[in-house]
Protein backbone atom coordinates (compact mmCIF):
# COMPACT_ATOMS: atom_id res chain seq x y z
CA UNK A 1 0.00 0.00 0.00
CA UNK A 2 1.36 3.54 -0.85
CA UNK A 3 0.49 6.40 0.59
CA UNK A 4 1.04 9.70 -0.95
CA UNK A 5 0.12 13.81 0.62
CA UNK A 6 -1.27 16.86 -1.22
CA UNK A 7 -0.18 20.49 -0.48
CA UNK A 8 -3.11 21.01 1.52
CA UNK A 9 -1.95 18.47 4.10
CA UNK A 10 -4.47 15.26 3.05
CA UNK A 11 -3.32 11.66 2.77
CA UNK A 12 -3.95 9.07 0.65
CA UNK A 13 -3.42 5.33 0.96
CA UNK A 14 -4.13 3.58 -2.50
CA UNK A 15 -4.91 0.02 -2.53
CA UNK A 16 -5.62 -0.79 -6.02
CA UNK A 17 -8.08 1.53 -7.60
CA UNK A 18 -9.50 2.34 -4.21
CA UNK A 19 -8.02 5.65 -1.85
CA UNK A 20 -8.92 6.27 2.09
CA UNK A 21 -8.28 10.23 2.21
CA UNK A 22 -7.78 11.79 5.53
CA UNK A 23 -5.56 15.01 6.74
CA UNK A 24 -2.21 14.88 8.18
CA UNK A 25 -1.42 15.33 11.96
CA UNK A 26 0.19 18.83 10.63
CA UNK A 27 -3.40 19.90 9.23
CA UNK A 28 -5.29 18.80 12.67
CA UNK A 29 -2.59 20.37 14.88
CA UNK A 30 -3.41 23.59 12.72
CA UNK A 31 -7.27 23.38 12.89
CA UNK A 32 -7.37 23.17 16.78
CA UNK A 33 -9.90 21.03 18.67
CA UNK A 34 -12.38 19.56 15.88
CA UNK A 35 -16.37 19.66 17.13
CA UNK A 36 -17.90 18.50 13.22
CA UNK A 37 -16.81 17.12 10.20
CA UNK A 38 -19.37 17.16 7.13
CA UNK A 39 -18.94 13.67 4.94
CA UNK A 40 -19.51 13.85 1.71
CA UNK A 41 -22.43 11.13 0.75
CA UNK A 42 -21.29 7.43 -0.58
CA UNK A 43 -21.89 7.98 -4.40
CA UNK A 44 -20.88 11.70 -4.89
CA UNK A 45 -18.55 12.07 -7.60
CA UNK A 46 -15.76 14.26 -6.29
CA UNK A 47 -13.35 16.29 -8.41
CA UNK A 48 -9.53 16.73 -7.57
CA UNK A 49 -9.39 19.98 -5.68
CA UNK A 50 -12.99 21.00 -5.52
CA UNK A 51 -14.91 20.79 -2.19
CA UNK A 52 -15.34 17.56 -0.93
CA UNK A 53 -15.70 17.39 3.25
CA UNK A 54 -15.75 20.35 5.65
CA UNK A 55 -13.76 20.54 9.18
CA UNK A 56 -15.26 22.50 12.12
CA UNK A 57 -13.05 23.01 14.33
CA UNK A 58 -13.99 25.58 17.70
CA UNK A 59 -12.76 28.35 15.65
CA UNK A 60 -13.82 27.91 12.29
CA UNK A 61 -14.98 26.20 9.16
CA UNK A 62 -12.42 24.86 6.49
CA UNK A 63 -13.04 22.89 3.32
CA UNK A 64 -11.54 20.10 2.64
CA UNK A 65 -10.63 19.35 -1.09
CA UNK A 66 -10.80 16.11 -2.90
CA UNK A 67 -7.15 14.79 -3.26
CA UNK A 68 -8.35 12.94 -6.62
CA UNK A 69 -11.03 12.73 -8.73
CA UNK A 70 -13.73 9.84 -8.54
CA UNK A 71 -16.58 8.59 -6.79
CA UNK A 72 -17.15 8.09 -2.70
CA UNK A 73 -17.50 5.17 -2.11
CA UNK A 74 -17.57 4.66 2.22
CA UNK A 75 -16.67 7.19 5.00
CA UNK A 76 -15.88 6.86 7.78
CA UNK A 77 -19.70 7.10 10.14
CA UNK A 78 -17.29 7.33 13.48
CA UNK A 79 -16.82 10.89 12.86
CA UNK A 80 -20.38 11.36 13.20
CA UNK A 81 -19.86 10.50 17.29
CA UNK A 82 -16.41 11.39 17.67
CA UNK A 83 -15.38 14.45 15.40
CA UNK A 84 -12.09 14.48 18.11
CA UNK A 85 -10.90 11.12 16.48
CA UNK A 86 -9.29 13.14 13.84
CA UNK A 87 -7.25 15.03 16.12
CA UNK A 88 -6.53 11.95 18.27
CA UNK A 89 -5.66 9.52 15.22
CA UNK A 90 -5.61 11.90 12.17
CA UNK A 91 -3.94 9.42 10.45
CA UNK A 92 -5.94 5.99 11.09
CA UNK A 93 -8.69 5.81 12.40
CA UNK A 94 -9.78 9.33 12.02
CA UNK A 95 -10.03 8.79 7.53
CA UNK A 96 -12.95 10.56 6.38
CA UNK A 97 -13.86 8.66 3.01
CA UNK A 98 -12.45 5.93 0.48
CA UNK A 99 -12.93 6.48 -2.83
CA UNK A 100 -12.36 5.05 -6.45
CA UNK A 101 -9.38 6.48 -8.48
CA UNK A 102 -10.81 7.16 -12.18
CA UNK A 103 -7.60 8.56 -13.14
CA UNK A 104 -4.51 7.43 -11.81
CA UNK A 105 -2.50 10.32 -13.33
CA UNK A 106 -3.49 12.67 -11.10
CA UNK A 107 -0.99 10.63 -8.52
CA UNK A 108 1.80 12.15 -10.11
CA UNK A 109 2.59 15.02 -8.45
CA UNK A 110 1.59 14.15 -4.80
CA UNK A 111 4.53 13.50 -2.02
CA UNK A 112 5.82 10.62 -0.47
CA UNK A 113 6.08 10.97 3.40
CA UNK A 114 9.59 12.55 3.20
CA UNK A 115 8.69 15.12 0.78
CA UNK A 116 5.59 16.22 3.10
CA UNK A 117 7.57 16.32 6.09
CA UNK A 118 9.81 18.46 4.59
CA UNK A 119 7.03 20.70 2.79
CA UNK A 120 5.44 20.79 6.56
CA UNK A 121 9.16 22.22 8.13
CA UNK A 122 9.82 24.59 5.30
CA UNK A 123 6.36 26.16 6.37
CA UNK B 1 -14.30 42.92 22.17
CA UNK B 2 -12.31 43.85 19.17
CA UNK B 3 -11.83 41.99 15.81
CA UNK B 4 -9.27 41.79 12.86
CA UNK B 5 -7.58 44.21 10.74
CA UNK B 6 -8.15 43.87 6.70
CA UNK B 7 -5.85 46.49 6.21
CA UNK B 8 -2.51 45.37 4.95
CA UNK B 9 -0.70 47.53 7.66
CA UNK B 10 2.22 46.72 8.84
CA UNK B 11 1.72 44.38 11.80
CA UNK B 12 3.26 45.51 15.17
CA UNK B 13 4.33 43.83 18.11
CA UNK B 14 3.07 44.08 21.32
CA UNK B 15 5.22 44.25 24.57
CA UNK B 16 4.64 40.56 25.41
CA UNK B 17 5.48 39.24 21.92
CA UNK B 18 8.68 37.07 23.14
CA UNK B 19 7.29 36.09 26.52
CA UNK B 20 3.68 34.50 24.08
CA UNK B 21 6.58 33.00 21.56
CA UNK B 22 8.63 31.43 24.47
CA UNK B 23 5.55 30.34 26.66
CA UNK B 24 4.79 27.88 22.80
CA UNK B 25 2.08 29.94 21.66
CA UNK B 26 0.72 30.37 17.85
CA UNK B 27 0.25 33.98 16.93
CA UNK B 28 -1.66 35.44 14.49
CA UNK B 29 -2.06 38.45 13.22
CA UNK B 30 -5.31 40.69 14.76
CA UNK B 31 -6.14 43.92 15.07
CA UNK B 32 -3.01 45.01 13.84
CA UNK B 33 -1.04 43.15 16.13
CA UNK B 34 0.89 39.24 16.54
CA UNK B 35 -1.43 38.35 19.21
CA UNK B 36 -1.51 34.13 20.54
CA UNK B 37 -4.65 32.74 19.29
CA UNK B 38 -3.74 29.64 21.28
CA UNK B 39 -0.24 28.09 23.55
CA UNK B 40 -2.40 24.38 23.83
CA UNK B 41 -5.35 24.35 22.54
CA UNK B 42 -8.86 26.42 22.81
CA UNK B 43 -10.76 24.20 24.16
CA UNK B 44 -8.25 22.88 26.75
CA UNK B 45 -7.46 26.70 27.57
CA UNK B 46 -11.35 27.55 27.82
CA UNK B 47 -11.97 24.77 30.37
CA UNK B 48 -9.04 25.66 32.49
CA UNK B 49 -10.23 29.01 32.45
CA UNK B 50 -13.51 28.09 33.75
CA UNK B 51 -12.28 25.86 36.15
CA UNK B 52 -8.98 27.74 37.16
CA UNK B 53 -7.70 30.71 36.30
CA UNK B 54 -6.27 32.06 32.79
CA UNK B 55 -4.09 34.98 31.96
CA UNK B 56 -4.92 36.67 28.86
CA UNK B 57 -2.94 39.38 27.12
CA UNK B 58 -4.79 42.58 25.87
CA UNK B 59 -2.26 44.80 25.45
CA UNK B 60 -3.78 45.86 21.59
CA UNK B 61 -6.87 47.31 23.16
CA UNK B 62 -6.61 51.04 23.78
CA UNK B 63 -5.91 52.31 26.99
CA UNK B 64 -7.06 56.19 27.20
CA UNK B 65 -6.92 58.76 30.01
CA UNK B 66 -9.34 61.62 30.24
CA UNK B 67 -8.46 64.14 32.60
CA UNK B 68 -9.95 68.10 33.57
CA UNK B 69 -12.14 69.84 35.69
CA UNK B 70 -14.52 68.90 32.95
CA UNK B 71 -13.64 65.06 31.62
CA UNK B 72 -17.22 63.63 33.21
CA UNK B 73 -19.49 66.47 31.44
CA UNK B 74 -17.75 66.17 28.37
CA UNK B 75 -17.36 62.54 28.41
CA UNK B 76 -21.30 62.44 29.27
CA UNK B 77 -21.93 64.45 25.27
CA UNK B 78 -20.19 61.25 23.67
CA UNK B 79 -21.37 58.46 25.42
CA UNK B 80 -25.09 57.51 26.78
CA UNK B 81 -24.31 56.08 30.08
CA UNK B 82 -23.86 58.40 34.03
CA UNK B 83 -20.26 59.23 34.14
CA UNK B 84 -20.63 62.45 36.22
CA UNK B 85 -22.74 59.84 39.03
CA UNK B 86 -19.43 57.13 38.50
CA UNK B 87 -17.57 57.16 42.02
CA UNK B 88 -13.87 56.80 42.21
CA UNK B 89 -12.75 53.69 41.79
CA UNK B 90 -16.10 52.43 40.28
CA UNK B 91 -15.93 51.21 36.52
CA UNK B 92 -18.85 51.16 34.34
CA UNK B 93 -19.58 49.51 30.55
CA UNK B 94 -20.69 52.39 28.12
CA UNK B 95 -20.47 52.83 24.53
CA UNK B 96 -19.37 55.56 21.93
CA UNK B 97 -22.29 56.65 20.29
CA UNK B 98 -22.54 58.31 16.66
CA UNK B 99 -25.02 60.66 15.72
CA UNK B 100 -27.44 58.14 13.98
CA UNK B 101 -28.21 56.14 16.99
CA UNK B 102 -25.10 53.82 15.71
CA UNK B 103 -22.07 52.65 18.00
CA UNK B 104 -19.07 53.70 17.26
CA UNK B 105 -16.91 51.21 19.69
CA UNK B 106 -18.06 49.61 23.20
CA UNK B 107 -15.45 50.57 26.08
CA UNK B 108 -15.13 50.24 29.77
CA UNK B 109 -14.89 53.33 31.70
CA UNK B 110 -13.23 54.11 35.38
CA UNK B 111 -13.68 57.22 37.63
CA UNK B 112 -9.27 57.04 37.77
CA UNK B 113 -10.03 60.60 40.07
CA UNK B 114 -6.44 60.21 42.51
CA UNK B 115 -7.11 60.81 46.38
CA UNK B 116 -4.09 62.55 47.18
CA UNK B 117 -2.84 61.98 50.96
CA UNK B 118 -2.18 65.45 53.15
CA UNK B 119 1.08 66.66 54.08
CA UNK B 120 1.03 67.86 57.77
CA UNK B 121 4.22 69.28 57.63
CA UNK B 122 3.36 71.55 54.42
CA UNK B 123 -0.08 71.57 55.85
CA UNK B 124 -2.16 70.65 53.24
CA UNK B 125 -5.11 67.25 53.61
CA UNK B 126 -5.83 65.00 52.14
CA UNK B 127 -8.39 65.40 48.72
CA UNK B 128 -9.51 64.42 45.23
CA UNK B 129 -7.14 65.35 42.51
CA UNK B 130 -7.78 66.46 39.32
CA UNK B 131 -10.91 64.36 37.62
CA UNK B 132 -9.80 61.85 35.67
CA UNK B 133 -11.28 58.84 33.65
CA UNK B 134 -9.31 55.59 32.48
CA UNK B 135 -10.99 54.62 29.65
CA UNK B 136 -10.55 50.64 27.70
CA UNK B 137 -11.66 50.93 23.95
CA UNK B 138 -11.28 47.97 21.11
CA UNK B 139 -7.74 47.47 19.48
CA UNK B 140 -9.09 47.70 16.25
CA UNK B 141 -10.84 50.37 16.91
CA UNK B 142 -8.75 52.65 19.24
CA UNK B 143 -7.22 54.86 16.25
CA UNK B 144 -10.70 55.93 15.65
CA UNK B 145 -11.51 56.33 19.07
CA UNK B 146 -8.81 58.76 19.76
CA UNK B 147 -9.89 60.60 16.32
CA UNK B 148 -13.69 61.12 17.40
CA UNK B 149 -12.51 61.69 21.11
CA UNK B 150 -10.13 64.25 20.41
CA UNK B 151 -12.42 66.03 17.23
CA UNK B 152 -15.52 66.35 20.10
CA UNK B 153 -13.86 66.77 23.47
CA UNK B 154 -13.49 70.29 24.56
CA UNK B 155 -10.17 71.69 24.44
CA UNK B 156 -9.65 71.87 28.68
CA UNK B 157 -9.59 68.33 28.77
CA UNK B 158 -6.45 66.79 27.84
CA UNK B 159 -6.89 63.24 26.44
CA UNK B 160 -3.66 60.92 26.92
CA UNK B 161 -3.12 57.80 24.93
CA UNK B 162 -1.50 55.21 27.30
CA UNK B 163 0.70 52.96 24.66
CA UNK B 164 3.59 52.60 27.27
CA UNK B 165 1.45 50.37 29.41
CA UNK B 166 0.49 46.64 28.71
CA UNK B 167 -3.01 45.14 29.90
CA UNK B 168 -3.43 41.59 31.24
CA UNK B 169 -6.46 39.75 32.44
CA UNK B 170 -6.79 37.45 35.13
CA UNK B 171 -9.72 35.40 34.34
CA UNK B 172 -11.55 31.74 36.14
CA UNK B 173 -12.80 31.17 39.44
CA UNK B 174 -9.20 30.63 40.91
CA UNK B 175 -8.47 34.41 39.75
CA UNK B 176 -8.70 35.89 43.17
CA UNK B 177 -7.32 33.06 45.37
CA UNK B 178 -4.00 33.58 42.70
CA UNK B 179 -3.47 37.40 42.95
CA UNK B 180 -4.05 37.27 46.45
CA UNK B 181 -1.55 34.93 46.90
CA UNK B 182 1.12 37.09 44.91
CA UNK B 183 -0.05 40.30 46.53
CA UNK B 184 -1.82 40.33 49.72
CA UNK B 185 -4.40 42.65 50.96
CA UNK B 186 -5.14 44.36 47.72
CA UNK B 187 -8.17 42.90 45.94
CA UNK B 188 -9.34 41.76 49.52
CA UNK B 189 -12.24 44.68 49.40
CA UNK B 190 -12.79 44.59 45.60
CA UNK B 191 -15.71 43.81 44.11
CA UNK B 192 -16.85 43.56 40.56
CA UNK B 193 -16.31 46.59 38.64
CA UNK B 194 -14.18 48.27 41.26
CA UNK B 195 -11.12 49.77 40.43
CA UNK B 196 -7.58 50.61 42.08
CA UNK B 197 -4.16 52.10 42.26
CA UNK B 198 -1.74 49.69 43.47
CA UNK B 199 2.19 50.16 43.69
CA UNK B 200 3.43 46.50 44.01
CA UNK B 201 6.78 47.36 44.67
CA UNK B 202 8.21 49.13 42.21
CA UNK B 203 5.22 48.47 39.23
CA UNK B 204 2.44 51.06 39.90
CA UNK B 205 -0.85 48.85 38.85
CA UNK B 206 -4.25 49.30 37.83
CA UNK B 207 -6.44 46.72 38.70
CA UNK B 208 -9.94 46.27 37.97
CA UNK B 209 -12.09 43.69 39.31
CA UNK B 210 -13.84 43.10 35.45
CA UNK B 211 -13.63 41.02 32.49
CA UNK B 212 -14.85 39.38 29.34
CA UNK B 213 -15.08 35.87 29.71
CA UNK B 214 -17.80 35.71 32.41
CA UNK B 215 -16.26 34.50 35.50
CA UNK B 216 -14.76 36.50 38.42
CA UNK B 217 -11.46 38.53 37.47
CA UNK B 218 -9.21 41.50 37.29
CA UNK B 219 -7.78 43.23 34.48
CA UNK B 220 -4.06 44.51 35.21
CA UNK B 221 -2.83 47.88 33.59
CA UNK B 222 0.94 47.90 33.77
CA UNK B 223 3.73 49.80 32.34
CA UNK B 224 4.91 47.28 29.27
CA UNK B 225 8.27 47.09 30.78
CA UNK B 226 7.34 45.52 33.92
CA UNK B 227 4.51 43.29 31.96
CA UNK B 228 6.79 40.12 31.59
CA UNK B 229 7.62 39.85 34.94
CA UNK B 230 3.92 40.25 35.94
CA UNK B 231 2.89 37.65 33.97
CA UNK B 232 5.65 35.60 35.28
CA UNK B 233 4.70 36.22 38.52
CA UNK B 234 1.11 35.30 37.78
CA UNK B 235 2.05 31.93 35.92
CA UNK B 236 3.81 31.34 38.69
CA UNK B 237 0.69 30.33 40.92
CA UNK B 238 -0.26 26.84 40.06
CA UNK B 239 -4.07 28.10 39.18
CA UNK B 240 -2.89 30.35 36.28
CA UNK B 241 -1.88 29.12 33.05
CA UNK B 242 -1.91 31.65 29.67
CA UNK B 243 -4.67 31.40 27.54
CA UNK B 244 -4.80 32.64 23.34
CA UNK B 245 -7.32 34.70 22.09
CA UNK B 246 -9.05 31.59 20.71
CA UNK B 247 -10.65 30.66 23.97
CA UNK B 248 -11.35 34.24 24.68
CA UNK B 249 -13.57 34.34 22.03
CA UNK B 250 -15.71 31.24 22.87
CA UNK B 251 -15.62 32.19 26.65
CA UNK B 252 -17.44 35.72 25.79
CA UNK B 253 -19.74 34.17 24.03
CA UNK B 254 -20.67 31.78 26.33
CA UNK B 255 -20.89 34.97 28.35
CA UNK B 256 -23.54 36.40 25.94
CA UNK B 257 -21.00 39.44 25.60
CA UNK B 258 -21.10 41.17 22.08
CA UNK B 259 -17.90 41.22 19.94
CA UNK B 260 -17.11 45.07 18.67
CA UNK B 261 -17.28 44.81 14.50
CA UNK B 262 -19.41 41.57 14.74
CA UNK B 263 -22.19 41.81 16.97
CA UNK B 264 -22.26 45.47 17.42
CA UNK B 265 -21.30 47.50 14.81
CA UNK B 266 -21.66 51.09 13.55
CA UNK B 267 -25.15 49.46 12.02
CA UNK B 268 -26.57 48.75 15.01
CA UNK B 269 -28.19 50.84 17.48
CA UNK B 270 -28.00 50.14 21.22
CA UNK B 271 -31.31 49.17 21.65
CA UNK B 272 -31.61 46.37 18.77
CA UNK B 273 -28.23 45.18 20.49
CA UNK B 274 -29.76 44.52 24.07
CA UNK B 275 -27.59 47.05 25.77
CA UNK B 276 -29.94 49.07 27.09
CA UNK B 277 -28.23 48.96 30.86
CA UNK B 278 -25.40 51.12 29.54
CA UNK B 279 -27.98 53.51 28.95
CA UNK B 280 -28.58 54.66 32.45
CA UNK B 281 -32.46 55.88 32.66
CA UNK B 282 -31.93 59.38 33.02
CA UNK B 283 -29.90 59.94 30.39
CA UNK B 284 -32.03 58.08 28.43
CA UNK B 285 -34.82 60.53 28.83
CA UNK B 286 -32.82 63.79 28.82
CA UNK B 287 -30.48 63.17 26.15
CA UNK B 288 -28.02 65.55 26.18
CA UNK B 289 -25.01 63.08 24.26
CA UNK B 290 -24.21 61.84 20.56
CA UNK B 291 -27.12 59.54 18.78
CA UNK B 292 -29.53 60.23 21.47
CA UNK B 293 -32.33 61.59 19.28
CA UNK B 294 -31.96 58.46 16.91
CA UNK B 295 -31.90 56.06 20.23
CA UNK B 296 -35.04 57.78 21.38
CA UNK B 297 -36.58 57.22 18.48
CA UNK B 298 -36.15 53.85 18.08
CA UNK B 299 -36.88 53.45 21.90
CA UNK B 300 -40.09 54.81 20.92
CA UNK B 301 -41.08 52.88 17.75
CA UNK B 302 -39.34 49.52 19.24
CA UNK B 303 -36.60 48.24 17.24
CA UNK B 304 -37.03 46.06 13.99
CA UNK B 305 -34.89 43.59 15.35
CA UNK B 306 -33.29 42.26 18.53
CA UNK B 307 -29.88 40.71 19.64
CA UNK B 308 -30.41 37.28 21.15
CA UNK B 309 -28.75 34.22 22.20
CA UNK B 310 -29.63 31.02 19.70
CA UNK B 311 -29.23 27.30 20.82
CA UNK B 312 -29.08 25.22 17.88
CA UNK B 313 -29.53 21.86 17.80
CA UNK B 314 -27.07 18.86 16.92
CA UNK B 315 -23.38 19.19 16.45
CA UNK B 316 -22.91 21.71 13.56
CA UNK B 317 -21.97 25.28 14.71
CA UNK B 318 -23.85 28.01 12.71
CA UNK B 319 -21.10 30.99 12.29
CA UNK B 320 -20.91 34.60 11.56
CA UNK B 321 -23.61 35.53 8.82
CA UNK B 322 -25.65 32.09 8.45
CA UNK B 323 -29.17 33.29 7.97
CA UNK B 324 -31.95 32.52 10.27
CA UNK B 325 -35.65 31.58 8.82
CA UNK B 326 -38.93 31.24 10.10
CA UNK B 327 -40.18 28.53 7.67
CA UNK B 328 -39.61 30.13 4.31
CA UNK B 329 -38.86 33.85 5.64
CA UNK B 330 -35.69 34.87 6.44
CA UNK B 331 -36.07 36.54 9.88
CA UNK B 332 -32.48 36.77 11.00
CA UNK B 333 -28.55 36.70 10.41
CA UNK B 334 -26.01 35.21 12.84
CA UNK B 335 -23.67 37.80 14.02
CA UNK B 336 -21.03 35.21 15.65
CA UNK B 337 -21.15 31.82 16.60
CA UNK B 338 -19.48 28.75 17.54
CA UNK B 339 -19.23 25.36 18.96
CA UNK B 340 -19.28 25.96 22.94
CA UNK B 341 -16.91 23.91 25.08
CA UNK B 342 -18.90 24.06 28.39
CA UNK B 343 -21.85 23.48 27.15
CA UNK B 344 -20.72 20.70 24.10
CA UNK B 345 -22.89 22.33 21.64
CA UNK B 346 -23.46 25.13 19.25
CA UNK B 347 -24.44 28.46 20.12
CA UNK B 348 -24.59 31.80 18.23
CA UNK B 349 -25.92 35.33 19.01
CA UNK B 350 -28.22 36.56 16.16
CA UNK B 351 -29.99 39.60 15.16
CA UNK B 352 -33.77 38.66 15.02
CA UNK B 353 -36.94 40.12 14.04
CA UNK B 354 -38.48 41.31 16.71
CA UNK B 355 -41.70 39.52 16.94
CA UNK B 356 -39.67 36.78 16.70
CA UNK B 357 -37.09 37.52 19.07
CA UNK B 358 -38.35 35.99 22.25
CA UNK B 359 -37.01 33.16 24.27
CA UNK B 360 -37.89 29.98 22.92
CA UNK B 361 -38.94 30.66 19.82
CA UNK B 362 -38.64 27.73 17.62
CA UNK B 363 -36.69 29.26 14.38
CA UNK B 364 -34.13 27.40 11.18
CA UNK B 365 -30.41 28.50 10.94
CA UNK B 366 -28.96 27.73 7.19
CA UNK B 367 -25.58 26.22 7.09
CA UNK B 368 -24.34 25.12 3.81
CA UNK B 369 -27.94 24.32 2.51
CA UNK B 370 -29.03 22.68 5.54
CA UNK B 371 -31.21 23.63 7.94
CA UNK B 372 -30.92 23.48 11.26
CA UNK B 373 -33.48 23.61 14.50
CA UNK B 374 -32.85 26.54 16.34
CA UNK B 375 -34.14 28.53 19.92
CA UNK B 376 -34.13 32.04 20.63
CA UNK B 377 -32.25 31.58 24.66
CA UNK B 378 -32.04 34.26 27.32
CA UNK B 379 -27.61 35.13 27.69
CA UNK B 380 -25.62 34.69 29.21
CA UNK B 381 -25.78 31.11 27.88
CA UNK B 382 -23.14 29.88 31.26
CA UNK B 383 -23.94 31.68 34.27
CA UNK B 384 -21.49 34.55 35.15
CA UNK B 385 -19.80 34.45 37.96
CA UNK B 386 -18.46 38.28 38.50
CA UNK B 387 -17.76 38.90 42.54
CA UNK B 388 -20.12 41.22 43.97
CA UNK B 389 -19.42 40.42 47.53
CA UNK B 390 -20.12 38.04 50.23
Amino acid sequence: MARYFTDEHEWIDLEGDTATVGITDFAQGQLGDIVFVELPDVGTMVEKGKDAAVVESVKAASDVYAPLSGEVVEVNDSLEDDPALVNSSPEEDGWFFKMTVSDKSELEGLMDDKAYKSFCDGL
Amino acid sequence: MSEENDNIEEIQTLPLDAWHRRKGARMVPFAGYEMPIQYEGIVVEHNWTREQAGLFDVSHMGQLMVTGDKAAEELEKLLPGAIASLKPGRTRYSLLMAEDGGILDDLMVTNATPWIEGDEEEGTESHWGDPAYYLVVNGAMKWDDIAHLREHLDDDVTLTHMDDHALVALQGPNAATALNRVMRNVIDDMVFMDSVLHDFGEWPLRITRSGYTGEDGFEISIPAEHAESLCNRLCAEIEVRPIGLGARDSLRLEAGLPLYGHDITEETDPVSADLLFALTKKRREQGGWMGHEAVAKVLADGPAQKRVGLDIEGRLPAREGALVYSGDKQVGRVTSGGFSPTLQRPIAMAYIDTALASEGTELEVEVRNKRLSAKVATMPFVPNRYYRGK
